[in-house]
């Protein structure tokens, strides 16, 4: 998989330390070379999120698809499905428009590996949700709104 | 838990399944075979506050409202996330543990010993060795007490986990058993005399006004399309209802991110009613299940489930 | 060490169908706890998926993911018998690693 069309804003990543000073050593030999992207997922609106992703603005819509229920009956736990139809998608991310932190998650996707993640996100309030799909030759944007209620006194 | 008697005898000073409120009484119930006629709590049997907040609180349901939260259920029904405590119970079924280092796998839970597959769908039921009729929460812990030494009042102490803790032993083993009833048609007994009394006597707690609001567990499961703000509350006198109900608790409540259990159920609804608090593994909260129970019959169980 | 993963890998038309469940309380870190203090965050910031040495998937997650998180994904390249590793690694540097055999 190509990084090099990228930086990764690492600054003091908590993993990267970890391995370096080789703790857990049997398990960190199994375990994701790439360091978390701090930056990215401490930023507080979806454009600063982007920009540490180094990624550029969406060019494209229709490819990526978004599954999510229309409501919530509680932000605890919102499913989310992604899919994308475009060849060579390489990456997959999913944001939340209000939500303190906007990044959610990052999927990377080697070769053989299919465009396509699902996983259950934490949502503070009504708001959009954002999926973004990278390929080798461009970006692709899906939004969607789920409300989140608040329920009663629970069933 | 002590082996229950076959009445609910109740004075200011000593509560079965009750304790008294910080400054208020103990609700009384009558014993079995008696009709109505019981003592009114202090506030009186017509609180008008009580029924305001009620009528506040209780919005009906528009019968064309289909509901907004069943795709929502749906995606999460499959892969619950219950499914982990329902490893970790079968776990501590399995294993021996306790001062006893023994293993529950000789716990009889209806079934005869060591059989959990359908034994839930058939609780709660009498028990000839305690002489009492017993829940699986309390069938759990009587084993757990006996066959592996563990201490009564520890388990009956802090029987659900905290938020942010892990998941309780107990709820862990709740899960565990529920799941192996999955797909069992409910069919809690009625062959003894104690298990006609428990029936008795859940009906008529479940019939019951009393609190600072006087509210029963029939003023919210009592009538059709009642809910508190978006959560609509099943009507536990109708057969669909009660089934629905008993068949999928208990359950992993996202809110909470936990499996909670069938008396974690009740006694939060005791809560939200402003009763005194339901013991753990009381005759009284027994007995509830026992009533809805016997009303679930011919459903069929679905547990752990989802829920908010 | 956390308690296990409860992993299903299937094979469905050439593909591996993966559903994982992880335990893991996922604190935010933005939710305050009995005594009225801010709950550290503590949640799983990397998962990591491979097959016969190589890595088929790779997650970074932020504090915005439920507790007990739940991962899905398919590939292709893998056959029934084969055996996936799945590890993840949290903030705090706590770590689990199970392994299946593909269904």
């Amino acid at each position: 998989m190509d990084n090099s069309r990228r930086d990764f804003v690492s600054a003091g990543s908590l993993l990267a330390a970890l391995i370096a000073v080789g703790s857990k050593a049997a398990d960190l030999a199994q375990s994701p070379s790439n360091p978390w992207n701090q930056a990215a997922f401490e930023a507080k609106t979806v454009a600063d999120a982007l920009k540490s992703l180094g990624i550029p603005v969406a060019q494209g819509g229709g490819e990526v698809n978004l599954t999510v229920p229309e409501i919530a009956e509680d932000g605890a736990v919102v499913p989310v499905i992604v899919r994308c139809r475009a060849a060579g998608t390489r990456e997959l991310h999913i944001l939340v428009d209000k939500n303190p932190f906007s990044l959610a998650a990052s999927f990377f996707l080697p070769d053989g590996t299919d465009a396509f993640v699902s996983t259950r996100i934490r949502m503070n309030e009504t708001s959009n949700v954002i999926v973004l799909a990278v390929t080798d030759k461009q970006t692709y944007l899906a939004r969607k709104q789920i409300k989140v209620t608040i329920g009663g006194c629970g069933g | 838990m002590k082996p229950g008697t076959s009445r609910l005898a109740l004075t200011p000073s000593r509560c079965e399944g009750l304790i008294a409120s910080e400054g208020g009484s103990c609700s009384p119930l009558p014993l079995a075979g008696e009709g109505p006629g019981v003592r009114a709590m202090a506030v009186g049997v017509r609180n008008r506050r009580g029924l305001a907040l009620l009528a506040l609180a209780l919005l009906p349901v528009s019968a064309h409202a289909a509901d907004p939260t069943s795709v929502y259920r749906q995606m999460l029904a499959e892969d619950n996330p219950a499914e982990l405590a329902v490893a970790h119970g079968q776990q501590l079924w399995e294993q021996p543990r306790g001062p006893r280092q023994a293993a529950l796998t000789a716990c009889d839970l209806g079934q005869g010993p060591g059989v959990v597959k359908g034994a839930f769908a058939a609780l709660p039921r009498y028990f000839a060795d305690t002489a009492s009729v017993m829940d699986a929460e309390s069938r759990l812990v009587h084993c757990m007490v006996t066959i592996q030494g563990f201490d009564r009042q520890q388990l009956a102490a802090a029987p659900f986990s905290e938020a942010g803790a892990p998941q309780t032993d107990l709820e862990a083993l709740v899960a565990y058993v529920a799941a192996q009833s999955r797909g069992a048609k409910i069919r809690v007994p009625q062959s003894t005399s104690e298990e006609h009394d428990s029936y008795a006597r859940g009906r008529d707690l479940f019939y019951r006004r009393a609190g600072p609001y006087d509210f029963s567990c029939a003023n919210c499961h009592g009538a059709d399309h009642l809910r508190i703000r978006l959560q609509e509350l099943p009507n536990l006198t109708r057969p669909e209802g009660a089934r629905s109900a008993f068949a999928h608790w208990p359950a992993y409540r996202v809110s909470q991110g936990a499996v909670r259990t069938m008396q974690w159920r009740l006694s939060d609804c005791v809560r939200q009613q402003r009763w005194p608090q339901l013991i753990f593994g009381s005759q009284a909260s027994i007995d509830l299940s026992t009533y809805l129970g016997v009303l679930a019959a011919g459903g069929t169980m679905d547990a752990p489930s989802v829920r908010r | 060490m956390a308690d296990p993963m409860k992993i299903r890998a299937v094979m469905q038309s050439g593909r591996v169908e993966v559903k994982i469940l992880m335990s893991h309380q996922e604190e935010t870190g933005l939710r305050k706890g009995a005594d009225g203090e801010l709950v550290p965050a503590h949640f799983i910031s990397n998962v990591s998926v491979s097959h016969a040495g190589r890595e088929v998937l790779r997650v970074q997650w932020g504090r915005a993911i439920s507790k007990n998180p739940f991962l899905q994904f398919a590939f292709r390249g893998a056959a029934r018998g084969d055996e996936l590793t799945v590890t993840w690694i949290d903030n705090l540097g706590d770590t689990r690693t199970d392994r299946i055999t593909i269904a």
